[in-house]
């Protein structure tokens, strides 16, 4: 069992190295990566704002009703939206989501194509099958931080509407709370996990794909698997990221 | 010509090819066939360099395939043109990009002279009015026809085909195998082509091998396999009714 994950762990390391091997020409790769932002990031802008705006709600509302006593002032709500939305939230509750929607995209896509024996043409015709098809994925998730950008603000936004709307404070209180004890590093913190989050969010799901070995429903299978150690990695990065950076 | 010397294979310590020799003739279909389990995949996946012999030599006109580098190795690859069984089409391109692609990969044509090299070979393959179709949308004989052309459009020196004829009726079969030798004859390509179909050994074989076992069996042409009286052959060869009563008139004739 160890034996087997340390030569995955082995196998995932010669892959990232593969894939900057004997780049594909730029106006091919140039138009690969356009498809992947599209697919990848646009794609997926719905997904993530649609849940932003309302977990960032629920956690206005959740702060809000556990404020009991009277002593505690309301800004708190806008202050603890904030510090959830920005540090935890967007760039790892998202991650864990797009770890689903993209690396499961991402595992099917390249699993078809090795089923089908494309990447075995692909690689009959002398081109680099790894940096053809992963390549663009990492360069599609350099746009990742935007996508978590978009996510802290209507997150932040969906806490505003929940919890002024919702009676539980006014604006200028929730907004007191946001400007509070403000650290620009937690910005910078959020955005060093996101990249290196994107960066397996591109390469995991890949790994998966490629080495898989079956029929269509070997594809399933890998999907699932690729979802589960994308999230574990995911979770065990976000522990040592936070344990790096603050403390 | 590829040269082919004593290579040998195993997987998970089971001997598949067990010192295969043989020679594959520039300008003539060179057929491979053999039972299921024969090798003869392993065979052409050790042509295309997809797996490593443990030992032997192939080499391509010359050039020993394990002594050259990675880039040699590339290089050489794209005198390669592979007609997979399954086609191998890449499903989210129209067939007019499917063919153009070897030539966007390694050429520094422009878009006009790509589209015309992608028509031309379309045409030879008997497909004009298919360039903006999805492989999804075409047939399994015109995706065949497809594969052709994207392995003829960047003018290789070596054509493979694993199994061209598998899963179409009889006429297109026939149709895929006389395209297949009329381009080997025309762009004096080395051909080597992976079958199990009676029909293409008696239609195109002019140089075929006979693997039994991980071993060449047998050697020959199509007209010298109505005459053989190797055994493996013959059970192999004539097993079907129909096959039997060929040989007979022919061996009459």
């Amino acid at each position: 069992m160890l034996i087997r994950y340390i030569t995955q762990i082995g196998r995932y390391c010669l892959m990232l190295k593969e894939i900057f091997n004997k780049q594909t020409k730029w106006s091919v790769m140039k138009n690969l990566i356009f498809k992947e932002i599209d697919d990848l990031i646009i794609g997926s802008l719905g997904i993530v704002a649609f849940i932003s705006f309302f977990v960032g709600g629920v956690v206005a509302i959740q702060t809000a009703l556990n404020l009991t006593n009277p002593l505690i002032p309301k800004y708190l709500i806008g202050f603890a939206t904030r510090q959830s939305i920005i540090l935890e939230f967007a760039p790892t509750f998202i991650s864990i989501v797009m770890a689903g929607k993209m690396g499961s995209f991402i595992t099917s896509s390249i699993g078809t194509m090795r089923v089908t024996e494309q990447i075995d043409a692909l690689e009959v015709m002398g081109v680099n099958s790894l940096n053809y098809l992963v390549f663009p994925k990492i360069m599609a998730l350099l746009l990742y931080p935007f996508l978590i950008g978009i996510a802290m603000f209507l997150g932040i936004l969906g806490g505003y509407i929940a919890s002024v709307y919702g009676g539980f404070g006014s604006g200028a209180e929730f907004v007191d709370g946001i400007q509070r004890d403000f650290l620009p590093f937690h910005i910078a913190y959020a955005f060093i996990k996101t990249f290196i989050f994107a960066l397996l969010l591109a390469t995991i799901p890949s790994f998966h794909g490629y080495y898989m070995k079956g029929g269509a429903l070997e594809v399933g299978k890998a999907s699932t698997v690729s979802f589960v150690w994308t999230s574990v990695t995911i979770i065990l990065m976000n522990y040592i990221l936070t344990q790096l950076l603050l403390t | 010509m590829i040269e082919v010397k004593n290579v040998e294979k195993s997987f998970a310590g089971v001997k598949i090819l067990k010192g295969v020799s043989t020679v594959f003739e520039t300008g003539k279909t060179n057929l491979i066939i053999g039972q299921s389990g024969s090798g003869k995949t392993v065979l052409l996946k050790s042509l295309l360099g997809i797996h490593q012999p443990e030992s032997g030599t192939i080499s391509f006109d010359g050039r020993v395939y394990c002594d050259l580098n990675a880039d040699e190795k590339r290089e050489l690859r794209t005198e390669i043109g592979m007609v997979f069984q399954g086609s191998a089409l890449f499903d989210s391109m129209t067939v007019a990009e499917n063919v153009g692609f070897p030539l966007k990969m390694f050429t520094h044509d422009n878009n006009k002279k790509i589209q015309e090299r992608v028509d031309f070979v379309l045409k030879r393959v008997n497909l004009t009015d298919a360039h903006k179709k999805l492989p999804s949308e075409i047939s399994g004989g015109m995706q065949k026809r497809v594969a052709i052309a994207r392995a003829i459009v960047n003018n290789p020196k070596y054509l493979f085909c694993d199994e061209p004829n598998s899963g179409l009726d009889p006429n297109t079969a026939i149709l895929i195998d006389n395209l297949i030798k009329e381009i080997t004859e025309e762009y004096n390509i080395t051909t080597v082509i992976n079958t199990h179909d009676m029909n293409s050994v008696m239609e195109i074989g002019e140089n075929i091998l006979f693997l039994k076992d991980g071993l060449k069996a047998w050697e020959g042409t199509k007209e010298e396999i109505f005459r053989t009286d190797n055994e493996a052959v013959v059970d192999f060869v004539y097993s079907s009714n129909l096959f039997k009563k060929v040989r007979e008139a022919y061996l009459k004739d």
